[in-house]
């Protein structure tokens, strides 16, 4: 205990120290190019925010870049091409031009621009007024992070499958690990929420969402890698298999519930009817708000403490910056695995809630 | 605001990865996988059932084998008590039946004794009432030699009837 605290009180020391000597020789070199200057905002979405490409480091022609296949859905059918025939270019400016269109990337939207116009122009609400987004289903950055994902997935869980169709007995070393997790997912969340009875018709959806969730929140921790649990399309589409869940397995019960309460009287019925109906639809809603805002909350929290070195433009920051972006980084490997669980609990708690028995009295 | 505005591809990708994904895992994984874990589960508490029957069926045998024990032991302690019931009784049958024998040959010796002493009495008493005439007769023999002694005899005799 001494220790951590003698060590803190070490690191503000240098944080001081190191704040108080001009490093600003450093950061002033590319004044030069004063339009460039840092702009923290347009920093954190890009870090947040989906691309075509998958990018690692540097900018501009000297970045390192995985190019993802670009695929739109236009009018006169699918369109693909790599998103490095962009040449990093998301100012619109590059023009790529496929089977007689022309294709440029605004900010990471695809606009396809009208037949004969040669660049993008906008107009007086600074949006493209010459250009149409075609339906745009890119692999992009977060589709790449999400195959990443089920490969891992596949490949740590055929191996498990593999043990169990090869022995009854408990396996060993990761094997022995993803299995408590498997039973923890089965015992802490399916089986006290849905109930011993019906759990096992949930089980592939909430273990496959479990792992999912943690397995690309823990991914997303990595340097370089993609907020895919943190975007708002991704958890749409999560909390949406649980509402769907829901609409399919609700019992008659349940759907009484909700339109026509037993045992309170009428107007109280009619009061809480459209209630209950809007209840239904919040919950996915709520768990799809949280998983996103938790995770996108921990990233903005991450870079807004690491952006403040270059907002003040000085290397001492680092010393303040660092150990408390690291103490998030690690708290986000908590929230990591917490969202995961309260997603999957979550759902659980309101399919058991849809598929309930009720005792009849 | 793209922050919050959800895109249409990545929808799509997402919820088609996500179908994939669970019928891949739910037919290739979750149901061996959680099948296994059951099927080690029942075995478990089979094994655990099995092994407490067996823990009372040991002990039952033990109880059983203890109660054995038990009445052999008793058996033989009631064995040991009826010997030694035997023993004293043997002991104390002996003993009176010699002291009732040994009363009687004293008994019968007393007997023969008092006889003897009764046969040995009255044959003194014969001898002394012998010797008593015979002594009788010689000192009247020798008295009535005179005259004069028998007539005093005789005097005497008389006398003492005119007492009476």
């Amino acid at each position: 205990m001494m220790t951590t605290f003698k060590s803190f009180k070490f690191l503000i020391a240098l944080a001081i120290t190191l704040t108080a000597i001009p490093f600003n020789s450093l950061a002033k070199e590319s004044n030069s190019e004063a339009e460039k200057q840092f702009n923290p905002t347009d920093m954190i979405m890009h870090h947040i925010g989906d691309a075509h490409g998958w990018h690692f480091l540097g900018s501009g022609d000297n970045s390192y870049t995985l190019p993802l296949p670009v695929i739109l859905y236009t009018e006169d059918g699918v369109v693909s091409f790599m998103s490095s025939e962009f040449h990093h270019d998301i100012e619109g400016e590059v023009v790529v031009e496929k089977d007689g269109k022309r294709f440029v990337n605004y900010h990471e939207t695809i606009y396809q621009l009208n037949a004969g116009e040669e660049k993008l122009s906008f107009g007086e609400d600074h949006y493209p007024n010459n250009a149409a987004a075609p339906t745009d289903l890119s692999v992009t950055k977060n589709v790449a992070a999400m195959f990443l994902t089920v490969i891992v997935m596949l490949i740590f869980f055929f191996s498990l499958a593999r043990h169990h169709k090869k022995s009854d007995k408990a396996p060993k070393g990761l094997n022995n690990a993803l299995e408590a997790l498997v039973l923890f997912v089965r015992d802490d969340i399916a089986i006290p929420n849905i109930g011993k009875k019906k759990y096992m018709k949930f089980m592939p959806f909430l273990l496959t969402v479990f792992f999912f969730i943690w397995i690309t929140n823990l991914l997303g921790l990595l340097p370089g890698a993609a907020n895919v649990t943190g975007n708002i399309s991704v958890t749409v589409a999560l909390g949406l298999f649980t509402l769907i869940l829901i609409l399919i397995n609700g019992n008659k019960d349940y759907w009484a519930h909700i339109f026509w309460m037993p045992g309170v009287p009428v107007p109280v019925k009619i009061l809480l009817a459209p209630i209950e109906l809007i209840g239904l639809f919040i919950k996915p809603i709520a768990l799809m708000i949280r998983l996103f805002a938790n995770i996108t909350a921990g990233h903005i929290i991450i870079l807004s403490l690491l952006g403040l070195i270059f907002i003040l433009e000085n290397v001492g920051v680092a010393g303040i910056s660092v150990p408390f972006a690291l103490f998030i980084m690690v708290l986000e490997l908590l929230v990591a695995f917490l969202q995961a669980f309260i997603f999957t609990m979550l759902s659980a708690l309101f399919i058991g809630v849809a598929v309930e028995e009720h005792e009849h009295h | 605001m793209d922050l919050i505005k959800p895109d249409f591809g990545l929808f799509v990708w997402q919820t088609v990865v996500t179908l994939i994904l669970i019928f891949l895992l739910a037919k290739f994984a979750w149901r061996p996988i959680l099948d296994s874990i059951k099927k080690r589960e029942d075995s478990i508490n089979d094994a655990l059932d099995a092994a407490e029957k067996a823990r009372l069926e040991m002990q039952n045998l033990k109880a059983n084998n203890e109660k054995l024990l038990k009445e052999a032991r008793e058996e033989r302690d009631k064995m040991l008590k009826e010997a030694r019931a035997i023993k004293e009784r043997m002991i104390n049958e002996a003993s009176t039946e010699a002291e009732l024998k040994a009363s009687k040959m004293i008994s019968a010796a007393q007997e023969a004794i008092a006889q003897e002493k009764q046969a040995a009495l009255s044959e003194i008493k014969q001898q002394v009432a012998e010797l008593s005439i015979e002594i009788a007769e010689k000192v009247v023999k020798k008295e009535l030699n005179s005259q004069e002694n028998h007539m005093q005899l005789v005097d005497n005799m008389l006398a003492d009837v005119k007492l009476n």
